[in-house]
């Protein structure tokens, strides 16, 4: 027989579709419905992987999603590689590879074991004390090994080739697992004509009722179980989803899920989705999780073979899976006693029942089973399984009356403790319920309610009822009139319960495990309390117990009963940790969705994008933009192809795609009024036809933006801004039009991605564009600099702008974005014969820097006036008020000893500076020394043959001949200040 | 995600939005008959209010428009939205 550990019945498998799989390379056979944990439990296989810490062999502690010890590797092919997946919730499908994680050279024997050995020198602040010194070598040395041997799963190297996708949905009622709970609320919501939203994260419907025998409306529970469901799914206004993780609550009830649509399959279809990640909006929540099994913290309890009672009972019940030969119970809970029976009817031997309390209830019938009241488990061993349990009273440890029992599993129950996950998540408070003690939920923030175990609330017919309550409240709280009968059923409370280590654990030298993936002992709380640590959550992070992807499931409440009783206080009063989201891992994948590679962030493309990529142009990121930075020509490099660009400019003709520059069309009778009170300039005495430079500030002074404006007509100006200020320019201008002066009747427009814009700038420009333009009279003396004119350029409708920022004569040719690439092809062929040469933007920056020109954010740094950067002339002299003016007026905007914009020559004219270097008096100096200033651009002028700086110095325009040193690693280097006009100072090229 | 009613066009995402800093700030008529003192604190003093606040938003990928909300800055819960110029209904001394 090949699944020796399997018997007939289980309710979750098919008993005749038995499923190949492979584990760590061995072969295993399972049946169809198996988990990974599962079909490994039936071939008799505990071991599964080693712990975190002291590398431990560990075997199943649970049988869901909160599973601390058996994380694995699946392996589908070399690009599909996911670490870190609990057995638990792992299906099985035909030819499934797992292996297990943090193990070398194998899981049975593990080179990392020997942390175990000295195990009592890496307890709680291990790392913290000791890898402190040398600092250097925490970087180089110690991370690296600490991050090597304490690993979970190893992280896939390769892109992920699976698709993930988002969805959004609004529902009334979204209910968040189907235990009975869940589905009776789920029902009566549905019933009363609510949207419903079904969520849970096994394959099918039901949590307990799959598994478990009862009664319900007097018939079997399985058969109520397939009624609901089919009730719900005929139900158009039901949406249901399995093998869906509620993983986070977020604000005004956004619940984040995450369904996995293919892990489970054999063959995943070509390009089907891996996993969906929706965002539901509920208006109602309700949150039916359930409750978690407490583990007992006792000597020796985390060998492979111990595990919780109730998976035990799944495994048998669900799977058909009985988890060893010869148990032992160790409890102090009625149910275990239930659990045993369970196992024992199916044929397992049950060799004892150990009960931590003195006098179990009558509840606890252990029936023929050798039972042992108040005691409790002085050691356990075995090394890769469990092989026999000690066990002492805990009134009379002395020698005589401790017993040794051989077995092959110990089940365990510490009670339940409700799961707080989402309800926490949700910021709702908690109380402690000393009745069954348990934290459970209070007070909510959220629209959400609570039902059965996850609020304490035990006893099949209490949870069906409770949750029924909560459908029908939450689907009254939509405005949907309740109906429909409640289910009934029998209800037998669960009753005991122990929280915390338990007796005898001080005494003893054997591990006591509190929290089994972060391998956090009870010693390590006791040395963490007795070092001084208080507060539970310092416990939490010193110790780390509770925390990573475990999120303190199975640990938290006794991490935090351990820690009240070495204090001396009551659990309320040390309180609960928060519960991080996610609570069960999520991948990268579905966070990304579809946002990966191209469609990471947006790109934007100018639409002469396709000319200058195949005319082999290097591209840079403005923002979003790709803008053409230069166009090498066979093997020229970035310096050659800017000479070569700018000579052309300077001498003939260039053109660029200007398209990205801001563009926003002020609009309305109060235009020329609201630009004024926008803008520094003096926009009433500016006549229609004609430009502008103008400059915004903050309205603490500084400079915001520039740009040319165009006066279309009396109520139209056709504004420029900066290619990555526009948004917020935009923005400000929209905030004061609505909120400070609504009374203006103004619209603003953007219209940036609506006018491509063709720059034709060099003497020859003119020449070039004449023969082409009609509508505009295009002379020097009737379209002279800083003009614009409406007209059509090809047959394309045209705004003709006469600007120059490079300094030569110059155009811009606004037209049509769709239209811009046959427009900009008319033009290159016209000028081509006369030598025009396309140019980019480092050209364009090299040019306007031997003007003069600042760029906004390059030479200004949101601490500039308009005077630091010689822009004074710009301010309207006779206006009363405009956005910053006030600010210009107070006494340190004025100081003289403000940084000016000068340019800077080198002594020696091949030293291009660093931008941002700092300048300095005096030569040689070690610091510190006064900084006066600091290079903002420089670059090797093709024009002037030498290398040219434009620079902030304090008091600069009071310095202009002076010697001052650019303070360089490899030497301070003089520099001599200058006018920032480098270039045609009088202007006269660009008025030609 | 916050979920906040736009006074123009109901319920909609965060998202959607631009938070826009402290509501009922009036920028000063007259700003040339200000001190110093009082000009800096118009430009620069905020509230940092724990409880109700009475901030602005736009509603960016909507309808553009501005308007003021009262959040209560301990649970992130919106008591109020309403119009640009209007005072917030039941409003405190912050709110006007």
């Amino acid at each position: 027989m090949t699944q020796p550990f399997r018997i007939a019945g289980g309710r979750l498998v098919a008993g005749d579709r038995p499923i190949r799989f492979l584990f760590d390379g061995r072969a295993y056979e399972g049946l169809a419905g198996d988990t990974l944990a599962s079909a490994l439990l039936a071939n008799g296989v505990h071991l599964m992987g080693r712990s975190f810490k002291y590398h431990r062999p560990r075997g199943l502690l649970s049988a869901s999603s909160d599973e601390p010890n058996a994380l694995v590797t699946v392996r589908r092919d070399d690009d599909r590689i996911t670490p870190n997946l609990r057995a638990t919730q792992v299906e099985l499908y035909e030819g499934l590879e797992a292996t297990s994680q943090n193990r070398w050279p194998s899981l049975g024997f593990d080179v990392g074991a020997v942390n175990d050995v000295f195990g009592r020198f890496i307890t709680a602040g291990f790392y913290y004390k000791t890898f402190m010194w040398p600092r250097a070598a925490w970087d180089r040395l110690y991370e690296p090994l600490i991050r090597r041997a304490a690993g979970l799963g190893e992280a896939p190297t390769r892109p992920d080739p699976d698709r993930y996708a988002h969805r959004y949905a609004h529902c009334d009622v979204l209910v968040v697992g189907s235990g009975p709970a869940g589905l009776a609320a789920a029902v009566q919501a549905g019933r009363a004509g609510a949207r419903v939203m079904l969520c849970d994260e096994q394959p099918a419907f039901g949590g307990a009722l799959l598994a478990d025998e009862a009664t319900i409306d007097a018939i079997p529970s399985t058969a109520w179980l397939d009624g609901a469901v089919a009730e719900l799914a005929a139900n158009p206004k039901v949406r249901l989803l399995t093998r869906c993780q509620a993983f986070g609550y977020f604000a005004h009830n956004m619940i984040g899920l995450v369904e996995r649509l293919t892990d489970q399959l054999p063959s995943p279809p070509q390009g089907a989705v891996r996993e969906r990640l929706w965002q539901v909006r509920a208006r109602r929540v309700v949150i039916a999780t359930g409750a978690h099994e407490r583990p007992l913290v006792f000597p020796g309890n985390d060998r492979p073979g111990v595990m919780l009672s109730g998976a035990a009972r799944r495994y048998l019940d669900g799977y058909g899976v009985k988890v060893g030969r010869r148990l032992v119970v160790a409890t102090a809970c009625d149910q275990a006693y239930d659990d045993a029976e369970a196992l024992a009817a199916a044929g397992v031997e049950v060799a004892a029942i150990v009960d931590l309390r003195a006098e179990p209830p009558a509840a606890a019938h252990a029936g023929d089973i050798p039972s042992f009241a108040g005691h409790t488990i002085a050691r356990t061993s075995g090394r890769l399984r469990i092989q026999s349990v000690t066990i002492a009273p805990i009134d009379a440890p002395d020698a005589n009356a401790v017993r040794t029992i051989d077995c092959d599993a110990l089940l365990m129950s510490g009670g339940f403790t409700p799961s707080l996950h989402l309800f926490s998540q949700s910021r709702g408070k908690m109380r402690w319920d000393a009745a069954i003690d348990a934290f459970v939920p209070d007070q909510s923030a959220e629209a959400e309610q609570s039902a059965g175990a996850c609020r304490g609330v035990y006893g099949l017919g209490d949870v069906l009822r409770d949750g029924a309550e909560a459908g029908r409240k939450a689907a009254l709280a939509c405005g949907f009139a309740p109906a429909g009968e409640v289910p009934v059923a029998e209800s037998r409370p669960w009753t005991g319960g122990y929280l915390g280590a338990a007796p005898l654990v001080e005494a003893s030298r054997g591990k006591a495990f509190v929290d089994w993936q972060n391998d956090v002992t009870a010693k390590d709380l006791a040395q963490a309390v007795q070092e001084g640590f208080r507060s539970i959550e310092h416990v939490k992070r010193y110790t780390t117990t509770g925390m990573a992807t475990d999120q303190g499931k199975t640990s938290n409440i006794n991490a935090l009963a351990e820690v009240a009783r070495l204090t001396g206080r009551s659990i309320p009063e040390v309180g609960l940790t928060t519960f991080r989201m996610p609570y069960t891992p999520v991948t990268f994948g579905s966070l990304a969705g579809v946002a990966r590679r191209d469609l990471f962030d947006p790109v934007r493309q100018a639409p002469m994008h396709g000319w200058a990529e195949a005319r082999g142009a290097v591209f840079e990121d403005v923002g979003l933009w790709k803008r053409a930075r230069y166009f090498p020509q066979g093997a020229e490099g970035m310096s050659a192809a800017v000479a070569r660009e700018c000579a052309a400019v300077r001498g003939a003709c260039g053109l660029f795609d200007a398209s990205t520059l801001g563009k926003i069309e002020v609009v309305g009778p109060d235009a020329a009024e609201f630009m004024n009170r926008m803008y520094v300039n003096d926009w009433t005495r500016l006549e229609p036809g004609r430009c502008r430079y103008g400059v915004l500030l903050r309205e603490d002074g500084f400079v915001l933006d520039d740009g040319v404006v165009g006066r279309l007509a009396r109520d139209r100006f056709h504004v420029t801004t900066t290619t990555g200020g526009v948004a917020g320019v935009l923005a400000m201008m929209e905030d004061y039009l609505q909120t400070e002066w609504p009374d203006l009747d103004v619209w603003l427009t953007s219209v940036t991605e609506q006018w491509g814009v063709i720059a034709a700038q060099g003497p020859l420009a003119r020449q070039i564009l004449a023969p082409l333009v009609e509508g505009v009279d295009i002379s020097p003396e009737a379209f002279p600099h800083m003009s614009i004119s409406v007209g059509s350029i090809c047959g394309a409708p045209m705004r003709l702008m006469r600007v120059s920022f490079t300094g030569e004569l110059g155009y811009e040719v606004n037209v049509a974005a769709g239209q811009a690439p046959a427009v900009w092809e008319a033009i290159w062929a016209a000028g081509q014969p006369l030598g025009m040469t396309p140019y980019g933007t480092e050209a364009m920056h090299v040019l306007r820097a031997e003007k003069g020109f600042i760029i906004v954010g390059q030479e200004t740094d949101g601490t500039a006036t308009p005077d630091d950067v010689d822009l004074g002339w710009a301010i309207g002299k006779h206006k009363r008020d405009f956005v910053g003016k006030r600010s210009l007026t107070r006494d340190a905007m004025r100081r003289g000893d403000r940084k000016q914009l000068v340019g800077l020559l080198t002594a020696d004219p091949k030293l291009v500076l660093e931008e941002g270097v700092q300048i300095v008096e005096q030569a040689g100096r070690k610091p510190p020394l006064t900084m006066v200033g600091h290079v903002t651009s420089s670059y090797a002028s093709p024009t002037l043959g030498r290398s040219i700086a434009l620079a902030m110095v304090s008091g600069g325009r009071g310095r202009l001949g002076q010697t001052l040193y650019a303070a360089r690693p490899g030497g301070d280097a003089p520099v001599s200040v200058v006018s920032p006009v480098f270039y045609d100072p009088r202007g006269e090229r660009a008025n030609a | 995600m916050l979920l906040i009613a736009c006074p123009y066009c109901g319920e909609r995402p965060e998202i959607e939005f631009a938070y826009a800093g402290q509501a009922h700030l009036a920028r000063p008529a007259r700003a040339e008959a200000l001190s110093d003192e009082d000009w800096a604190a118009y430009l620069y003093l905020r509230s940092n209010t724990k409880g109700r606040h009475a901030e602005r938003w736009r509603h960016l990928h909507g309808c553009a428009r501005f308007f003021n909300a009262v959040r209560d800055t301990t649970n992130d819960r919106f008591i109020v939205t309403y119009k640009t110029g209007e005072t917030a209904p039941g409003a405190g001394e912050a709110e006007r």
